[in-house]
């Protein structure tokens, strides 16, 4: 039988203190570490006068480039490596040019069997009409997931340095001068009106065509980014604020990186144990097709659409 | 083969002069000294020098679909080149403090008063 534990008791456990301190409530480093305010850093009198003196001497005797003959012939000398050293370069590296395979040799060290199997077997095994984006988003999946965690993280170095504390801004009001930035361009307007809905269009065509013409997640999605930014420019943040709000950027942004992860962990265990893959390929140069192109695509897009949206905004006015 | 002949030398016409806008304009960005001229000589290649060159090879491409696609991207870039400078000069008048002292600055009201005042048929210039 259960029973409902006191306040006092539930404070003392760690679900308690791990709640509070993943809300900030309580700051688990006050009161058990020392912490003095920092000291601004004054110079004594007497060490400027002697640093000045010290300065002063030395570009009288040392740096006096007329008579000091150390300082002359080092000067000369530096001269001379300097010539010596870009012609050895030169040297060495045109050496090296002349032992390059001349251009569309055939027995080129690049024209090896990697390509070969990428163009001759990547329609038959990931099911994209375009090898480019099969060959990034299916053999390579491992690598573009790493870049995708590369956007993940470079936002949330951003956030870390730019984000203002909304309270802290209403404190000193002097220290915001995001106020003052000229808002409501009625010229802007009426273009974004008719620009913002094209590039969003073309940006989600780009993004699900990925696996059948050019283009795919990245490019894609840096449209629709795009396309946000010229939105947030003309109407400003109270208008994106109600489809696009902080709480929007993490959901989206994490659940994309997390189902990306599924579905290339999935790939990978089922392709290198030899297991049939329960993701059907479909037939090319249809939409429904490509095998895990098409998600990992659009996972992709929405991870790159939130990071370019989110650099201009932290950059802007420090908050999304 | 006539005809061919003509249609050479109108691309040829278009290009050369959309590539002498642009040498006007890269010239002018690094010639002129106050930001708004740049500004306008920026947009200037940005619209009429793109525009010219895309016009010279939609001639030159004949009557297809991806003639139809260059209309539309002269059409994408002459909605967004104009707006983007205009921006620029905004900013700029927003936060030059020396502005006065380079230019003349007119308000909208003051050029509608002037035009009232001269008389209707003329438009003032900003």
């Amino acid at each position: 039988m259960s029973h409902i534990r006191k306040q006092s008791e539930y404070e003392k456990t760690f679900a308690s203190k791990f709640f509070q301190w993943l809300g900030g409530e309580k700051d688990s480093f006050t009161g058990n570490m020392e912490m003095r305010p920092q000291k601004e850093y004054m110079e004594e009198e007497a060490t400027i006068e002697e640093r000045m003196k010290d300065r002063q001497q030395a570009l009288a005797e040392v740096y006096d480039s007329v008579h000091n003959k150390e300082l002359l012939f080092f000067n000369k000398l530096y001269k001379c490596f300097s010539i010596v050293f870009c012609i050895a370069i030169v040297a060495v590296l045109i050496y090296t040019v002349s032992y390059l395979p001349s251009v569309g040799a055939e027995d080129k060290p690049t024209n090896n069997i990697v390509s070969d199997t990428y163009i001759t077997n990547g329609l038959e095994d990931t099911g994209a009409v375009n090898i480019v984006t099969g060959m990034i988003l299916s053999y390579r999946a491992f690598d573009t997931f790493g870049e995708t965690n590369v956007l993940f993280i470079a936002t949330c170095c951003v956030m870390i340095m730019l984000m203002v504390d909304e309270k802290e801004l209403s404190k000193n009001k002097d220290s915001n001068d995001r106020i003052f930035e000229p808002k409501n361009d009625a010229i802007l307007q009426v273009i974004a009106t008719l620009l913002v809905p094209i590039v969003f269009l073309f940006g989600i065509y780009i993004i699900l065509n990925g696996h059948l013409s050019p283009g795919g997640g990245f490019s894609g999605g840096a449209m629709i980014g795009a396309g946000m930014i010229l939105y947030v420019a003309a109407f400003g943040f109270e208008k994106t604020g109600r489809f696009f709000n902080e709480n929007v950027y993490k959901c989206v942004k994490v659940t994309a990186l997390i189902c990306y992860g599924c579905i290339v962990t999935y790939y990978f265990l089922t392709g290198a144990n030899g297991f049939e893959s329960l993701i059907p390929l479909g037939t090319p140069g249809k939409i429904l097709s490509g095998g895990i192109t098409l998600p990992i695509n659009i996972f992709v897009g929405s991870e790159v659409a939130c990071t370019m949206y989110a650099f201009y905004a932290l950059f802007r006015r420090g908050g999304l | 083969m006539v005809m061919e002949w003509v249609r050479f030398l109108i691309v040829i016409f278009f290009v050369l002069f959309g590539m002498s806008i642009f040498f006007l304009e890269i010239f002018g960005v690094y010639r002129f000294r106050f930001v708004l001229n740049r500004m306008q000589i920026a947009a200037t290649g940005d619209t009429l020098g793109i525009g010219l060159c895309l016009v010279g090879l939609m001639a030159a491409n004949g009557f297809n679909w991806a003639t139809a696609k260059m209309a539309l991207v002269i059409v994408f870039l002459w909605c967004a080149s104009p707006v983007s400078s205009h921006m620029i000069a905004r900013m700029e008048c927003a936060t030059d403090e020396t502005l006065l002292s380079n230019c003349r600055v007119v308000t909208l009201e003051e050029v509608e008063r002037e035009a009232k005042e001269e008389g209707e048929g003329k438009d003032g210039d900003i």
